[in-house]
């Protein structure tokens, strides 16, 4: 392999290198491509947004299919524009608040049945879920092991009376699981930014300079 | 009138939004698929124009202010109009009136966005491990048993996921990936619940009207 000669592949490898000069210190190139970063990502968020949404859902129905119901949608909309009005700016209220309230509203119900229900129907010491372990008997003792660690994990975050006696036990054991659960997270964070680390190493020795 | 309409139409709203859960008629469907679809997209994406236009000002008063690295924000007010105008007048993959190419040189949205975005962003997230690495061994120094435990399992589950486990151990996978749908799952899910109770109650504090700092200040 050999050095690319595409414009693009040099283009991604130099700002990849403004990137990583952080890594000595804070410097012209990192702000340049960290400003040039911010600038692109919202440009192509306008243009998702203008050609996958804004056009289908309003400009189409309401401007060439003369669907006239679009109207309201479209000035509500335009009241979030009052915020730069200060006589009018409490008008940018109502797209707000018909916005929070209808994802409020409807986060209730998904979070019980999602977060609740569901995450409780996964813990109760059940032969279906002893069975969907696929681990034979030992289904049963890891199935005990996650019910009592998230009763003790719960009984950690109870801070209605005091963590003593019995409390004081269970909230103990609920702190080990909930160790052992950022763990698990750090360690599979660090190592999605590893992969992303190793996935950019390559482009550079490989895609970019053709050496690997 | 200024503070009691938007709480009363958050309540409305709140209650469309909990209602089709409840009542599975096609009517009120129909309904919430409507506020869904049409709606709240749209004033979603009225929302992002306002976002935008709140970036550009801060970004032109640095600049007016000649506030400490005012010249960068030239960058980003350029670079967002340039990739704004491709985007919005060369269309998607380059359909729209604007010409997107010169010659073999495509400068098309998409092309900017798996050139420009999608490597800055890659690289930035993986300057994180750098980060991660020389923070973790600040702040995780094992000065107590919980902490020791979080250090052995982020390194357990670190080594067991990479080849080099298998090498070590080959129980030592297995062993990683018990501790991920075991111990790991009782601990995440003892948090989840706490958070899901955490977010009804917020909610039905928001739907209620009695938390209101999403009004802001002012009158």
């Amino acid at each position: 392999m050999s050095i690319s000669l595409s414009p693009w592949i040099w283009i991604s490898a130099l700002l990849s290198l403004a990137v990583f000069s952080f890594l000595y210190k804070d410097n012209p190139f990192y702000r340049f491509a960290e400003h040039l970063f911010i600038g692109v990502a919202n440009g192509y968020a306008v243009t998702f947004y203008y050609h996958n949404i804004l056009v289908p859902t309003l400009f189409d129905p309401l401007f060439r299919q003369g669907k006239l119901l679009y109207i309201i949608p479209f000035i509500i909309g335009i009241l979030y524009f009052t915020r730069f009005i200060p006589k009018i700016s409490w008008l940018v209220r109502i797209p707000i608040g018909i916005t929070i309230g209808y994802y409020v509203g409807a986060s209730i119900p998904a979070t019980t049945q999602a977060f609740i229900i569901k995450q409780i129907q996964g813990t109760v010491l059940t032969s279906t879920n002893f069975q969907a372990w696929n681990a034979g008997s030992w289904g049963i003792v890891w199935s005990v092991i996650v019910f009592i660690g998230v009763l003790c994990s719960l009984s950690y975050f109870y801070f209605s009376k005091e963590h003593k006696g019995v409390l004081g036990v269970t909230s103990r054991i609920g702190i080990v699981f909930i160790m052992i659960g950022f763990g698990a997270a750090f360690g599979y964070t660090v190592m999605a930014r590893i992969s992303l680390l190793i996935g950019r190493l390559q482009f550079l020795l490989g895609d970019w300079l053709g050496i690997i | 009138m200024k503070r009691t309409f938007p709480l009363f139409l958050v309540f409305i709203f709140g209650i469309l939004g909990i209602i089709p859960f409840i009542i599975p008629h096609p009517i009120v469907q129909n309904l919430d698929e409507s506020i869904r679809n049409d709606i709240l997209k749209i004033l979603v994406a009225f929302a992002l124009v306002l976002g935008l236009g709140s970036l550009l000002k801060v970004h032109m008063d640095k600049i007016k202010r000649k506030r400490e690295n005012w010249q960068y924000s030239w960058i980003l007010i350029i670079s967002f109009l340039v990739s704004s105008i491709i985007g919005l007048f060369g269309g998607v993959a380059g359909a729209g009136p604007l010409p997107t190419s010169i010659g073999s040189f495509h400068f098309d949205i998409q092309t900017l966005y798996e050139n420009i975005f999608m490597p800055l962003g890659a690289t930035m997230f993986a300057l994180l491990a750098f980060y991660m690495a020389s923070a973790s061994y600040r702040a995780f120094r094992a000065r107590s048993f919980e902490a020791t435990l979080l250090l052995i399992t982020a390194f357990i589950i670190m080594i067991g996921i990479i080849p080099l486990g298998d090498k070590i151990s080959p129980h030592l996978p297995s062993f990683a990936q018990w501790i991920m749908t075991v111990p790991n799952v009782a601990g995440q899910r003892g948090i989840l619940l706490g958070v899901a109770l955490g977010i009804i109650a917020t909610s039905l504090k928001i739907i209620l009207g009695i938390e209101r700092s999403w009004l802001g200040g002012g009158e």
